[in-house]
This record gives C-alpha cells, sequence and structure tokens, in this order.
C-alpha cells in the first residue's frame, strides 16, 4: 500500500535467491506485492511492505523464503506475553 | 386434511401473502424435514450425483444486512456462521469452477453475492466461523481442512476437474501444494477480494496486480469502527466507577459535590480518549504523522485534546485539566495500538517494537495524571 505504510526496517523477510526456481508463487500470495521476478529468481521489491503474514514462506516450493510470521495484533501480543505464545489470542478484537 | 386450526391459519397466511399469528408463514414444501430448517439464503436445491446440493440466492436480504450490521457492531460476531458444505451458485456443471470459502457467514455473503447471474460451485470449509484472513492466521483455515471438506462433499463425483480457487488471503494457511497431495485437486488463489470473482473468472483465472494487492480505504476502516469502539467500550467500563471515585479523593476525606464535578470532566475524557483513538485515529489513519499507531494515536489525542483544554478552561483546575488531558492521550494511543490488530498491514515485529516503547510512555502519562488529579485538591 503506498499511502498506508508501517514502521520501517522491521520484517524479518529473507530470500535465499541460490535456491529460488522462479515459480512466481510468491508474487501471487503476497497482498503487498514485495516480490517481483527478475527473470528466473524472484526478487525482493519492497522490504518494508512485509506485513510477515508469512503465505510466501508457506507456498515457496523450495523453502527459498524465510519470514518469521505471526499476527501483527496489539492485543495478541499483549495476551502472548501474559499466557504464553501458543495461548495468545485476540480476545475477539481483530479477529 | 386441513381441518385444524392451526393449518387452516396457515394456508390462509399464505393465500393473503402474510405471515400468519406466529411467525412468518412456513413454505411448506417438500424439502421440509423433521428437525432440520431451510436456511434463508437457499433458494433452491439440486440434484448432484452426491445428492442434493443447496443453491444460494445471490442477493442479500434483510436478514443478511442485519446480522451483518449485528456482527459489524460486535453482536453475536464471534457465532455467525454457515454450515460447511457444498453449495450451488446458479446452475453449475461438472466443469464450472469450485471457489473456496470460509464458513464466516459474512465471508459466504460476499461471496455469493458477487457471483450473480454466473454459475460455480462454492465450497465452504469449516473454519470455525471465522473468516478468510484470521482463519488463516490462526490454523484453522488449513489445507487439511480444505481437503477434508473436498472429500467428505464427494467432489470428485461433482465435478469432472481437478481445481479450486481459493481466496489470496488464506494463503499464510493453506499451503496449496498440500491440497494437491491431500485431495487430488489443484490449488489455486484466487483475488483478495470476493468482488474481484466476476472479473477473475471471466478473464480465464487470470489477476490482475490489483486484484492481489491489499487495500484499506476509508470505508474499510470505518467498517470496522463499530467493533473497536464496543470492544474498547467494555474494556474500559471499570474506569468509569473508579475515575468517580478518584474525584472525590481530597482533603475532607471523600467530597460527593467534587466526585460529581471532577467526576463528570473524567468521564469525558475517557470519552474523548475512546473517541480519539477508535475512531479519528482509524478515520484519519494515513494522514496522521508518524508510522507507529500509538504516535498517531497520541496525537489524535492532542488533537482532540485542544477543544477539550478549552471546554474545561475554567471549569476544573489548570493542575487537573493537565492530568485529564494526559489520560485522554494514553487512552487515545493505547486504543490506536490495539487497532493494529484490526489493519492489514502491520508485521508483529513492528507492532512488538512499538509496544516496548510506547507502553512505558502510556504508563508514565497516566501515572503522573493520577498524582497530578489526587494532588490538585490538597494544593487548592
Ligand atoms: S510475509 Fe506476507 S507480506 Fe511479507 S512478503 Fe511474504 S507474503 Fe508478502
Ligand atoms: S515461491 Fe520460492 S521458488 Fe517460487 S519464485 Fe518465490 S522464492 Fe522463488
Amino acid at each position: 500500500m503506498k499511502d498506508l505504510r508501517y514502521i520501517d526496517n522491521m520484517a524479518t523477510l529473507k530470500l535465499h535467491t541460490d535456491l529460488c526456481v522462479g515459480c512466481g508463487l510468491c508474487t501471487t500470495v503476497c497482498p503487498h506485492g514485495v516480490f517481483s521476478l527478475e527473470g528466473p529468481k524472484a526478487r525482493i521489491d519492497d522490504l518494508n511492505g512485509c506485513m510477515e503474514c508469512g503465505a510466501c514462506a508457506r507456498n515457496c516450493p523450495v523453502a527459498a523464503i524465510s519470514v518469521n510470521p505471526g499476527v501483527g495484533c496489539a492485543a495478541y501480543i499483549i495476551s502472548g506475553w501474559i499466557k504464553g505464545k501458543d495461548k495468545a489470542s485476540c480476545g475477539g478484537g481483530c479477529c | 386434511m386441513k381441518d385444524n386450526l392451526m393449518a387452516f391459519g396457515e394456508s390462509a397466511a399464505r393465500d393473503l401473502g402474510a405471515p400468519c399469528c406466529c411467525g412468518p408463514a412456513s413454505e411448506g414444501d417438500d424439502r421440509e424435514m423433521p428437525g432440520y430448517s431451510v436456511c434463508r439464503f437457499v433458494d433452491s436445491f439440486m440434484e448432484t450425483p452426491e445428492g442434493a446440493v443447496p443453491v444460494v440466492k445471490t442477493r442479500l436480504e434483510r436478514v443478511d444486512h442485519l446480522g451483518t450490521l449485528a456482527a459489524r457492531c460486535n453482536v453475536g460476531r464471534s457465532d455467525y456462521r454457515v454450515a460447511p458444505g457444498l453449495y450451488a451458485v446458479g446452475e453449475p456443471t461438472e466443469t464450472a469452477p469450485v471457489l473456496v470459502t470460509a464458513n464466516y457467514k459474512m465471508s459466504f455473503d460476499a461471496v455469493r453475492r458477487t457471483l450473480s447471474g454466473m454459475n460455480a460451485w462454492l465450497l465452504v470449509v469449516d473454519t470455525k466461523g471465522i473468516n478468510v484472513w484470521c482463519a488463516a492466521g490462526k490454523g484453522s483455515f488449513s489445507a487439511e481442512g480444505v481437503a477434508a471438506m473436498v472429500t467428505k462433499t464427494g467432489l470428485t463425483q461433482v465435478v469432472s476437474h481437478r481445481k479450486l480457487i481459493l481466496p489470496q488471503l488464506c494463503a499464510n494457511g493453506v499451503t496449496a501444494r498440500e491440497v494437491k497431495k491431500r485431495c487430488g485437486f489443484r490449488a489455486e488463489f484466487g483475488p483478495l477480494r470476493a468482488s474481484d470473482l466476476p472479473g477473475f473468472i471471466q478473464s480465464g483465472l487470470n489477476a490482475d496486480a490489483g486484484m492481489r494487492r491489499i487495500t484499506f480505504t476509508l470505508k474499510e476502516r470505518l467498517e470496522l469502527m463499530p467493533v473497536e469502539v464496543s470492544l474498547t467500550g467494555r474494556h474500559l467500563l471499570w474506569l468509569v466507577p473508579a475515575l468517580f471515585l478518584l474525584s472525590g479523593v481530597g482533603p475532607g476525606f471523600f467530597s460527593f459535590s467534587q466526585a460529581v464535578l471532577k467526576g463528570v470532566a473524567a468521564w469525558s475524557a475517557l470519552f474523548t480518549g475512546i473517541l480519539a483513538g477508535a475512531v479519528i485515529t482509524p478515520a484519519l489513519l494515513p494522514w496522521l504523522p508518524g508510522r507507529a499507531f500509538a504516535v498517531k494515536g497520541a496525537l489524535a489525542g492532542l488533537l482532540c485534546g485542544l477543544p477539550f483544554g478549552l471546554f474545561y478552561w475554567n471549569e476544573v483546575g489548570m493542575g487537573s485539566l493537565f492530568a485529564l488531558i494526559c489520560w485522554l492521550t494514553a487512552v487515545s494511543s493505547y486504543l490506536a495500538m490495539n487497532f493494529t490488530g484490526a489493519t492489514p498491514y502491520t508485521s508483529p515485529t513492528g507492532v512488538e517494537h512499538e509496544m516496548k516503547r510506547a507502553i512505558p510512555a502510556q504508563a508514565v502519562a497516566v501515572i503522573v495524571g493520577l498524582i497530578i488529579w489526587l494532588a490538585a485538591p490538597f494544593t487548592g
């Protein structure tokens, strides 16, 4: 999104270009247009646009993408601090 | 034989086209089964090799809109589901596309209303009544669930092709190749918004870049507002008596008249903070300076604190006014920070980063405000 940008230099997203087979699935699933295909390989175009949803890493057939996936939700993170990461919930807030 | 009063009442009401005394007239056709009732969104049933499949209406009716409204206002929102399974739209044949969606009623409604005039199958996966995006994030919309529904509905008998169209926003929970492995259907990601489905299908299952990018328009933000307000309202309700009690504390231990005077001011500060954090901040999101939501919220709080301060200028003392503005800014900042969960672009790393800085600042503002508030009656 051009008009709404979140804090820069946060995303844990990494692309291991050597592994990439250029299938283009990451460019399909990413809701923020973070990737593009450049010749036979994918490329990260907009690292700061990444919201760490994990869709790309989950669907990459050769595990060329790594990201620490999660939900960017304060209520969820607070409940994770209190109850531990596995039991976290948004308390009906966002989801 | 319709010789008893009840049956007469029903048939008479149907003849008049009006509901009988006891609620809407029953349709009373051969779809009736003891213990079951036909959902309002079902138009008819069509026969398939796997039995009767409900054909859904593509026009939303008043009950659907009312349900959406209630869900948006957080009434019964966590239990707004449809039965998972296979549905038909129009008159689908064995070559018609199969669209997959969540069994959250609002997701289901969004898909069926957009498909008016088209023929397709709708495979509703059991996501525990949660929308596509959140269900995928929480693991209840998964390749396993999709494959299980394909098997359960006997989809291989109903369609001749082996392709499913998934909503793009489930990709963080559904691994496409895993679906194929489990049930033999190739899973392709369709557009992000249900409203782009007709365009996607008509162009031969091609999504252009616009169909793949998420948006967060003013309209989308405003739709989220009632839920935000009602949730935060519930969380902050305990502050109402607490603020009243705090306002009465003074040299004579507790003064009721002072509690009324200052308590009302404190309540309106709380209300202003909620307004700033849960209404103004979402609405003005792109225009408020700063990237962190806590910063945007604090600025919105100060912005609203200005008219608030002018209004209470001579009502409460200077110190108390300062305390109130501290509080409402903290409330606004906190609520704005919580709005991150409703947005589709905040990364968890970023949210945690901002929380670790913002929560201490908000706490300081509250405590400073509290000290000044309690000290004010003693210092005159
Ligand atoms: S994690 Fe999500 S937002 Fe980030 S690049 Fe991957 S698909 Fe895009
Ligand atoms: S999904 Fe993986 S293999 Fe395919 S283009 Fe992206 S990084 Fe390369």
